[in-house]
């Protein structure tokens, strides 16, 4: 077991290079000038070669990667070209918010999606598993965009009881756990938990009959268990395909995040990104990637060992 | 190890049906199943696959589905009445009274519990001992059953451990209450044939040493000579014979129990491959109205088209068939 998490934890330093490389050559070798941001179109050519070797931007490629590697250990992620601000500290406002988004969607999301996946299963075919399984086909199958847009009609301008965009009163972007910053997070994690309940629904519902099925069920209720003790059986043994199943969305719902921000102008690291490409901001859009990317990576870690605690099939092999 | 000679029977089934009504069919597995089963005494039901010997089993325990599963008839388990209890009833039932081991062990334990934690939640359920008690019980238990280093095997999870001592395991996990009644559907036929033999023995053995009930479950008529004292033959979802092993050996009435007896002597004395009995098993969702095996009967006449009576032949030697008379 801990030599499998060692191992594991190992895993990461390589994982995490090629991270740094992907993202260094995905905005290297996007198409554009990356100076066309800060330098006008009619600056003179003497100008445009100087401020490319004070980026470094003259250098070859790899000596460019190295030392940008290099700051970035360090915690140097550059200036924002566009805001002229260190991208250090725009991620240091954005990510918390972020954070916040994506763990009330997930709360919601995966509480929901084990709930109703799990009562499904159980009552596999009956009318309680097909309205739990309709819902779950809706979810996934609704566009972040087109629902926070149809959440905002019905709640913000139809009855006028949620805010539709920002994250607080006065623009605010630092979290506060009042109730004005409650109401905004409302709709936000509502778009944002409805395709990985969705998701989380099916997959639970399609482990729980599965295991329903298995002859070991039948075995505990020939040993005279209770109920309630055979349900512990069939969750503990659901949990790791769950689990799993909620790692990947867990990715996946940080990019739905991305999306979610943008439509309600949340000061995350969506919204960062978004700016950062409209901007041609290239500091800004390699520091937060990266920033988002080693997350997922860190991520993947933890349910990795989170699942091989939990399934003792998995680290033992 | 005999039990007293007028003691109450551990079972007494009377026309137990068992229907399981899908959407499209309705399977017969169980048409009208009746016998007594004294303290210590070890039943076979011997019969080819799909004749309904494992659903039988289940439904002694009313383990069955019961979305979708028909239980009809009486049955009665250490003089208490099985289809009369509440969930809570049978509960306490299952476990203690009655023992089950399955065919298949790796499928039979969860996956992702420990043997011991297995065996000692089975102890704590219907004991209320501590753990640590159920502990040492289970301990104790491994060591009966013959498994070596008991302390690491307790840790183990089931894909940890060897076929044979999963189904050691499994024996001890259904004997942990001391049941009056094991219920064992063909407990061997998942492993070698040497392990094969160890089993057997070991069931043996315990069964005497516990003086419990057997009900076991086979389609291979040399284990069932080896350890039963009784023998029932399932064809259709019905005991088409029931009697004592040396009675059906030596005098098979019915002809499907001629049939399986010939093909395993047959075999056995030239080392051939087991020769079946010609045609199919029977259509469990369209049996025929009479003998279930008529079809495949090279005595059958007109007269077969009526269900067969029960015919006792000697108090203990039951067969039905109208050749019998
Ligand atoms: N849960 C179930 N739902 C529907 N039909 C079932 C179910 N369990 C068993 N049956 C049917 O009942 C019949 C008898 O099955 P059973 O398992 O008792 O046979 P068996 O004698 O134990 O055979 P085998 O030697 O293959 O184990 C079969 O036709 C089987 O398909
Ligand atoms: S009742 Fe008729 S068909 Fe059935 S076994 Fe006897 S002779 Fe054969
Ligand atoms: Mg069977």
């Amino acid at each position: 077991m801990l030599e499998y998490i060692i191992r594991r934890v190992l895993y990461v330093i390589p994982i995490g290079l090629g991270v740094t490389v992907l993202v260094f050559a995905l905005v290297h070798m996007s198409p554009g000038d990356p100076l066309s941001a800060v330098v006008p179109p009619d600056a003179p050519e003497e100008m445009v070669q100087d401020l490319r070797k004070a980026y470094g931007f003259d250098k070859p490629l790899p000596i460019q990667y190295v030392t940008w590697l290099g700051r970035v250990v360090t915690g140097d992620l550059g200036v924002s070209v566009a805001r002229g601000r260190e991208v250090v500290d725009e991620l240091r406002i954005a990510v918390p918010n972020t954070f916040i988004l994506a763990a009330g969607g997930t709360l919601l999301g995966f509480t929901l999606g084990a709930i109703f996946g799990g009562i499904a299963g159980y009552f596999q075919g009956r009318w309680i598993d097909k309205l739990a399984t309709a819902i779950a086909i809706t979810g996934v199958s609704v566009p972040h965009y087109w629902l926070g847009l149809v959440l905002v009609i019905i709640f913000s301008v139809e009855m006028n009881v949620l805010p539709s965009i920002g994250m607080g009163p006065g623009g605010s972007t630092a979290w506060a756990w009042d109730a004005e910053h409650m109401r905004h997070l409302v709709l936000p994690v509502v778009t944002l938990a409805v395709i990985p309940m969705g998701l989380i629904t099916r997959t639970v519902r399609a482990t729980v009959a599965e295991i329903l099925n298995q002859e070991f069920v039948q075995a505990l209720h020939a040993k005279g268990l209770f109920q309630r003790q055979v349900l512990m059986h069939v969750v503990r043994n659901a949990a790791p395909t769950t689990l799993a199943v909620m790692g990947l969305q867990l990715g996946y719902l940080l990019g739905g995040s991305i999306l979610v921000e943008t439509v309600f102008q949340w000061p995350g690291t969506g919204s960062l990104l978004n700016s950062a490409i409209f901007e041609r901001d290239l500091p800004l859009l390699q520091g937060t990637i990266l920033v988002l990317a080693m997350f997922f990576v860190l991520l993947n870690l933890l349910v990795d060992i989170l699942q091989s605690a939990i399934d003792p099939r998995m680290s033992r092999q | 190890m005999t039990a007293p000679a007028v003691a109450e029977p551990v079972v007494r089934a009377e026309d137990v049906a068992v229907s399981f009504v899908g959407r499209d069919a309705t399977v017969n597995a169980v048409n009208g199943v009746s016998f007594t089963l004294d303290p210590g005494e070890v039943l076979c039901i011997l019969g080819e696959s799909g004749s309904g010997k494992s659903v039988t089993l289940r439904a002694l325990m009313r383990l069955l589905p019961f979305r979708r599963a028909r239980l009809s008839g009486r049955i009665e388990i250490a003089g208490l009445d099985v289809m009369a209890m509440s969930d809570r009833a049978l509960a306490d039932l299952r476990g203690t009274e009655v023992g089950m081991i399955f065919q298949e062990p790796m499928v039979a334990f969860d996956p992702v519990y420990t043997v011991g934690r297995q065996i000692t939640e089975t102890i704590v359920r219907h004991e209320g001992v501590s753990q640590e008690q159920a502990r040492r019980r289970a301990l104790d238990l491994l060591d009966r059953v013959r498994i070596p280093s008991p302390e690491r095997r307790l840790r183990a999870y089931p894909h940890e451990l060897s076929g044979g001592m999963r189904q050691r395991a499994m024996i001890a996990l259904a004997l942990s209450c001391q049941p009056s009644l094991l219920l064992a559907d063909e407990p061997t036929t998942a492993l070698d044939a040497t392990v094969q033999i160890q089993i057997l023995l070991l069931l043996r053995e315990l069964q005497r040493e516990f003086g419990m009930a057997v009900i076991f479950v086979t389609h291979d008529v040399g284990v069932a000579v080896e350890i039963a004292d009784r023998i029932a033959v399932m064809y259709g979802g019905r005991f088409v014979e029931t009697g004592p092993v040396r009675e059906i050996m030596r005098n098979p009435r019915h002809p499907y129990t001629q049939g399986l007896l010939a093909s395993t002597v047959h075999s056995a004395s030239r080392g051939q491959t087991l020769e079946a009995i010609p045609g199919s098993p029977p259509d469990m969702t369209r049996l025929p109205p009479g003998c279930a095996f008529a079809p495949r009967c090279r005595f059958a006449e007109p007269g077969c088209e009526t269900p067969p009576a029960a015919i006792q032949l000697s108090p203990h030697h039951m067969v039905r068939c109208i050749r019998a008379t």
